[in-house]
């Protein structure tokens, strides 16, 4: 069953000028058809600015289509009476960790989801501690937030989303801002709420090597997804993605640089082990 | 010099005072800061030190700690006494130029420098011993009667809480915006306090502006997981008084019972 679909999706919004007159219209979204099953690892990726933020938003009811459909689990999302079920549905991460912690303590944060939600205190704290394993951090339950490094704060952040028990769950940029562990530990728990607890995940992304554990992966471009496929499929299209200013990760640039000089290696390597297994194959 | 500041900064450790509901604690400081305006005389501050002493024991927070806290506050200290000093009329003592000291200046002086200490080491204690979260949902429980005459106290207590947590972010971000803006030449040391007003400026701008887009940001987090007012909400934490509580109380109504009583009684034995 479908738990995300778009049908002919688009969002626009004014370019004011300084007097906030109207300058003109900017096509943010444009005509997207999704369709993205429970318990799929999806990956958007995307330049700055090719609209996938805007996307994300559509998946939450935070924005809503100007034009065509998005229904989440079912439910049409400019039905003003779906909006607190969908949020439900589909937890958001947004990038900057620090201003998406409310709380002063770590367990108090992952519980605001469900204090929202109207659950009982006794499952609150069952999911607090359930959510906080999933992603590693139980045994920080009782530190403040801001000793926290990013990595952190960000997996406490995903935990606050797991605890509303979602069927999905939108990570918008959620490692831009953090360094290569950071980003490495974000990924980590990714992968297990998507392994272990078969959450559907939709990662946003401009990090090459954050897409290859997807099982689907989008590519967009100035509002419109120009690539779909797996993440084998997407990357064989080397100079295609080059085009919209996307690079490749380096085992695959490498893999296809040789084979367009006449090593006979197969389409879309995805990783240096990968790699050298292929390469010594041929030896 | 920013880390100084420890007010609305929790300390965490294991006591009695950390367990205690904040309710009572709310009382505690408000009779607290009360009661030392209800003496006028030596003895009265005997009494007041005597609770406080043993708070702080109770508290176990390192009582250096709570100093830190009236570092903030030395300049606002040091004009009340020396306003004290200088402008209360009666007996002289020493006087130079246009300025006279006299016995009762001393005095008031001394007992407005204590009591503005009390008053803030007593508050301490409570934001030390309590989280921001427990503090806001005991203000939040305590004047949830007035939601009635539509005062909006979960909101209140909810703006609270989040302003009390982004005090350290706010922090670490003026640090770094002052740092780079005196990477760029930005002086905020010399000059008189015009000039350094005036410096100000370029950390300010930036602040105020990052504090909007987070301000933004963090209402847009809060909405993506369902928060929409206090009404339907559950607590993690509610709270319940347990007997520790009601022992509180009692304690609380002994000490201001003694700060009444003690200091009249003792003025009328020394007066017979």
């Amino acid at each position: 069953m479908a738990i995300i679909k778009a049908k002919n999706l688009g969002y626009e919004y004014f370019r004011r000028d300084k007097e906030g007159a109207v300058e003109g219209i900017v096509k943010a979204l444009d005509d997207i058809n999704l369709n993205i099953k429970q318990g799929d690892f999806v990956a958007i990726l995307g330049h700055n600015g090719s609209g996938k933020s805007t996307l994300a938003k559509h998946m939450n009811a935070i924005l809503y289509p100007s034009e065509g459909t998005i229904w989440v689990d079912g439910k049409d999302t400019q039905d003003a009476g779906n909006m607190w079920d969908i949020r439900q549905t589909t937890g958001m991460v947004f990038q900057n960790p620090d201003n998406q912690i409310i709380g002063t303590v770590v367990e108090e944060d992952v519980g605001f989801g469900p204090e929202n939600m109207g659950v009982e205190t006794k499952e609150i704290w069952e999911r607090v501690k359930e959510s906080l394993k999933i992603v590693g951090m139980y045994s920080y339950r009782k530190n403040a937030p801001s000793k926290l490094s990013g990595g952190q704060k960000q997996r406490v952040a995903i935990a606050g989303v797991v605890a509303m028990h979602p069927k999905c769950i939108v990570l918008d940029e959620p490692t831009a801002m953090l360094d290569p562990v950071g980003r490495r530990e974000v990924i980590r728990a990714v992968r297990a709420l998507n392994d272990v607890e078969n959450i559907t995940v939709i990662l946003i992304t401009h990090y090459m090597e954050e897409v290859i554990y997807a099982n689907k992966v989008y590519v967009m471009d100035r509002g419109n997804i120009v690539m779909e496929g797996t993440p084998r499929e997407v990357f064989s299209h080397v100079e295609e993605l080059a085009k919209i200013r996307l690079s490749v990760p380096q085992a695959t640039k490498l893999a296809y640089e040789l084979k367009k000089a006449g090593v006979p290696l197969p389409d879309g390597i995805l990783s240096a082990e990968e790699f050298t297994e292929a390469l010594c194959r041929l030896l | 010099m920013l880390r100084d500041i420890t007010l609305g900064q929790y300390y965490q450790t294991e006591s009695v005072l950390h367990r205690l509901d904040p309710r009572v604690k709310l009382m505690g400081t408000l009779v607290f800061l009360i009661s030392l305006f209800l003496f006028q005389n030596f003895t009265g501050y005997i009494v007041a030190t005597l609770f406080l002493v043993s708070m702080i024991a109770l508290s176990r927070v390192p009582v250096s700690f709570m100093f830190k806290g009236l570092k903030a506050v030395i300049i606002l200290l040091m004009i009340t006494v020396l306003i004290n000093l200088f402008a209360t009329p009666g007996e002289t003592v020493v006087s130079f130029w246009k300025l006279t000291i006299t016995k009762e200046g001393i005095y008031t002086a001394l007992f407005m420098m204590f009591r503005l200490i009390y008053l803030i080491i007593g508050s301490s204690i409570m934001t030390l011993t309590t989280t921001p979260g427990n503090l806001t949902d005991g203000m939040e429980k305590a004047l949830s009667p007035l939601s009635h005459i539509r005062v909006p106290v979960h909101e209140i207590a909810m703006m609270m809480s989040i302003a009390l947590s982004f005090i350290p972010i706010l922090l670490d971000e003026t640090d770094k915006i002052m740092k780079a803006q005196m990477a760029r030449g930005a002086d905020f040391e010399s000059g008189n306090i015009f000039r350094r007003v005036k410096n100000m400026v370029p950390l300010l701008v930036p602040l105020f502006i990052s504090a909007f887009r987070r301000a933004n940001d963090l209402a847009l987090a809060m909405e993506a997981r369902c928060y929409r007012g206090g009404s339907g909400r559950t607590k993690m934490k509610p709270l319940k008084y347990h007997l520790r509580d009601l022992a509180g109380y009692v304690i609380l109504a002994v000490y201001l019972a003694a700060i009444i009583v003690v200091p009249r009684v003792v003025d009328k034995i020394f007066v017979q």
